[in-house]
């Protein structure tokens, strides 16, 4: 699946990278090892067929990248009509009459109601579907803006090099030594009342500082190659060469590490909104938040932990799998 | 190997000095701080101005992070408000820390003794049937949130069948003698093995939430080393040499291959720290994470910073540790 040994894959194609040649390999190198094998993978081609259909001919016969492919595409397009299909209201209270705090807090199913309501009386199928499209927002944001953050720092640090590099890098570094739900953790406890928002904000920095050491990588390992070096002798000025030459052939690994991230996103996101740190408006039902709330009724509903912790599952388990058959798709070593 | 391990401490020193004052100047500036947490609702300006004095909030920032480092250099971080009223951060800290180090330990004991052992016939068995279905589920380990996998085992081996505590670290009313906070060693080493025995059976549903964390990583780290060992040439040169089966995989593949194992296995804690957070939450289990969780509820700023930075220091200090043992493990490491 991934490979484990540091550098093992990017020994031939990285360039030396002198400020960490004394460094043993700990977690955090692993981690930084990790996503500069993802960054050039793929740089060296083999002529005639371009990376990405060689990458699409392998993925289509892929069953593993197939199923991933379709959870996703059926979670976004779920997400995105969802306040059409949704029978009722989330914020509807119909099955209000029904509860009673005492002898029966949650409704059951029953018709209309294929799986019944929440404590509040509120239809749990809608919630469930309206809740996609938040918990959609928030993995999406929060990778965009992981990603924009990333490619910031990585192009700045990958393109100027230098005293820059270094300090880009050591910042992006000690970041990526936290644990991450540690990180987002505290960014989001730190927000000074927890909303939607907030939530995005704390995933998305602990996105950055990946998607920036691979944008570098994918940077450093382009500077030397033909294509460049092609373009710097005709004369192209540094910034149409870095924007028009470099960085599109920095896109594949980018995509990889996105899809992946957006799994890690949604399912942070959860643990988050869980303990408290996510939106506390109900009126905007998100997977995270349902599950958080319906501890409280642990032993006479059960069921309303398991719906939405299903759905969160699902999507997380289609983003990884496809993330992890691009990775493999694109990474030269797989290719025999 | 000195210069080392004195180059990672400065560093470390470095990181926890700037988490420190970014914490101090944000939780500072939260609208409502320790002030309002201490009056609720008997806030009027009057008691806010003297309360604010008499704890030295009205004075400029700068000057009350170097009362605060003071302070701390004395072991003094500020009084607790509600997670232990009117104790030092500190000592909250401190009084949590064992029973964290022993869900842990026992999490990441599990872990080791499931995922080495699968991850190794995985691997023999590339491909097959078990290989694929290993793998699948160890993906599925990835995308499952560690807080609905504590929710599910908490349903059914504690409210369904009950067989298992719900929560706590022990049965209330029991009466146990303390000597390390270990609860399960203390009942071993006073041979109260009832009191033992009650710790252990709290203790299982937690710890068997969180390695599932780990047990993912190890697992797919021990499979994919044992398949690059299996590759090289000292493999077959052993086979050659027509050594038994039974010495060319203890002595050859399971040696080399435990490397990253044992890197990967140490460096597991900052994923346990953070996953603490959410299943000592789920079993109200009164540990460093629950205080984390909870000093954030109630807005008990004392004790939330100094939690923070002391899981940063434990992690960043464990890393420190696992990178000097793979030093000493591995003689490449060393002359490189």
């Amino acid at each position: 699946m991934t490979d484990p040994r540091p550098g093992s894959t990017s020994d031939s194609a990285t360039p030396p990278d002198t400020h960490e040649a004394a460094r043993r390999p700990s977690y955090g190198q692993r981690r930084r090892d990790r996503i500069d094998a993802l960054a050039t993978a793929g740089v060296d081609e083999e002529p005639g067929v371009s990376l990405i259909r060689s990458a699409w001919n392998r993925l289509r016969r892929n069953p593993v990248f197939l199923l991933g492919l379709a959870i996703t595409i059926a979670f976004v397009v779920l997400a995105i009509v969802a306040p059409w299909i949704a029978p009722w209201d989330p914020t509807d209270r119909p099955l209000l009459p029904k509860v009673r705090p005492q002898t029966n807090p949650v409704p059951g199913p029953e018709p209309g109601h294929p799986l019944g309501g929440d404590d509040r009386g509120r239809d749990l199928l809608s919630r469930l579907i309206v809740g996609s499209r938040q918990t959609l927002i928030v993995g999406v944001f929060a990778t965009l803006f992981g990603l924009l953050g990333g490619l910031v720092l990585g192009t700045l640090a990958g393109a100027i090099g230098g005293w820059v590099d270094s300090f880009v890098m050591r910042v992006v570094d000690v970041m990526l030594s936290f644990p991450s739900l540690l990180l987002a953790f505290t960014i989001a406890s730190l927000a000074r009342s927890p909303s939607q928002w907030t939530l995005i904000v704390a995933i998305a920095v602990v996105q950055v500082p990946i998607f920036a050491r691979l944008l570098r990588g994918s940077l450093l390992a382009q500077r030397t190659s033909d294509h460049v070096l092609a373009a710097r002798s005709l004369g192209v000025r540094r910034r149409a060469i870095v924007f028009r030459h470099m960085l599109p052939n920095a896109l594949g690994p980018v995509i990889v590490q996105a899809t992946l991230s957006l799994a890690i996103a949604i399912i942070d996101a959860a643990a988050l909104s869980f303990l408290g740190l996510g939106n506390p408006d109900q009126r905007q039902p998100e997977w995270g938040q349902m599950l958080g709330l319906a501890q409280r009724y642990i032993s006479e509903a059960p069921h309303l932990a398991f719906y939405p912790a299903g759905c969160i599952i699902v999507v997380a388990l289609g983003f990884t799998l496809m993330g992890e058959s691009l990775r493999e798709a694109l990474d030269p070593k797989s290719r025999r | 190997m000195l210069r080392f391990v004195l180059r990672r401490l400065i560093q470390m020193v470095f990181v926890v000095l700037v988490l420190s004052m970014l914490l101090f100047v944000w939780l500072r500036s939260l609208p409502g701080g320790p002030v309002s947490a201490i009056l609720g609702e008997r806030q009027t300006t009057e008691r806010r101005l003297a309360l604010e004095a008499a704890l030295g909030l009205d004075q400029p920032l700068p000057v009350q992070y170097l009362k605060f480092m003071e302070r701390a250099v004395q072991g003094e971080f500020g009084t607790s408000t509600k997670v232990l009223p009117g104790e030092d951060a500190l000592v909250v800290f401190w009084s949590r820390l064992p029973a964290t180090v022993e869900l842990t330990l026992l999490a990441l004991f599990i872990a080791i003794t499931l995922a080495i052992p699968l991850g190794y016939i995985a691997a023999r068995r590339v491909g097959s049937l078990s290989d694929t279905s290993a793998v699948i589920f160890s993906l599925i380990g990835v995308a499952v949130p560690v807080f609905f996998t504590a929710f599910l085992l908490k349903y059914f081996f504690a409210v369904e069948w009950q067989v298992l505590p719900v929560s706590g670290r022990q049965t209330t009313g029991l009466d146990a003698t303390r000597v390390t906070g270990l609860f399960v060693l203390d009942g071993l080493l006073t041979r109260e093995w009832d009191a033992s025995w009650d710790a252990l059976k709290h203790l299982i549903l937690p710890a068997l939430a969180l390695a599932t964390i780990p047990f993912s990583v190890i697992f797919r780290i021990t499979r994919a080393s044992v398949l690059d060992v299996l590759d090289e040439d000292y493999v077959r040169t052993a086979e050659a040499k027509g050594l038994t089966a039974k010495v060319i995989r203890g002595r050859h593949v399971l040696r080399n291959a435990m490397l990253p194992v044992v890197t990967t296995i140490g460096l597991q804690v900052g994923g346990l720290l953070a996953g603490a957070i959410l299943t000592e939450t789920v079993f109200s289990y009164r540990g460093v994470g629950d205080a984390l969780a909870t000093s954030f509820r109630e807005k008990d700023y004392a004790v939330l910073q100094v939690l923070i930075l002391a899981t940063a220091v434990i992690y960043v200090l464990v890393n420190l540790l696992v990178d000097i043992a793979y030093a000493v493990l591995d003689p490449r490491i060393r002359t490189r």
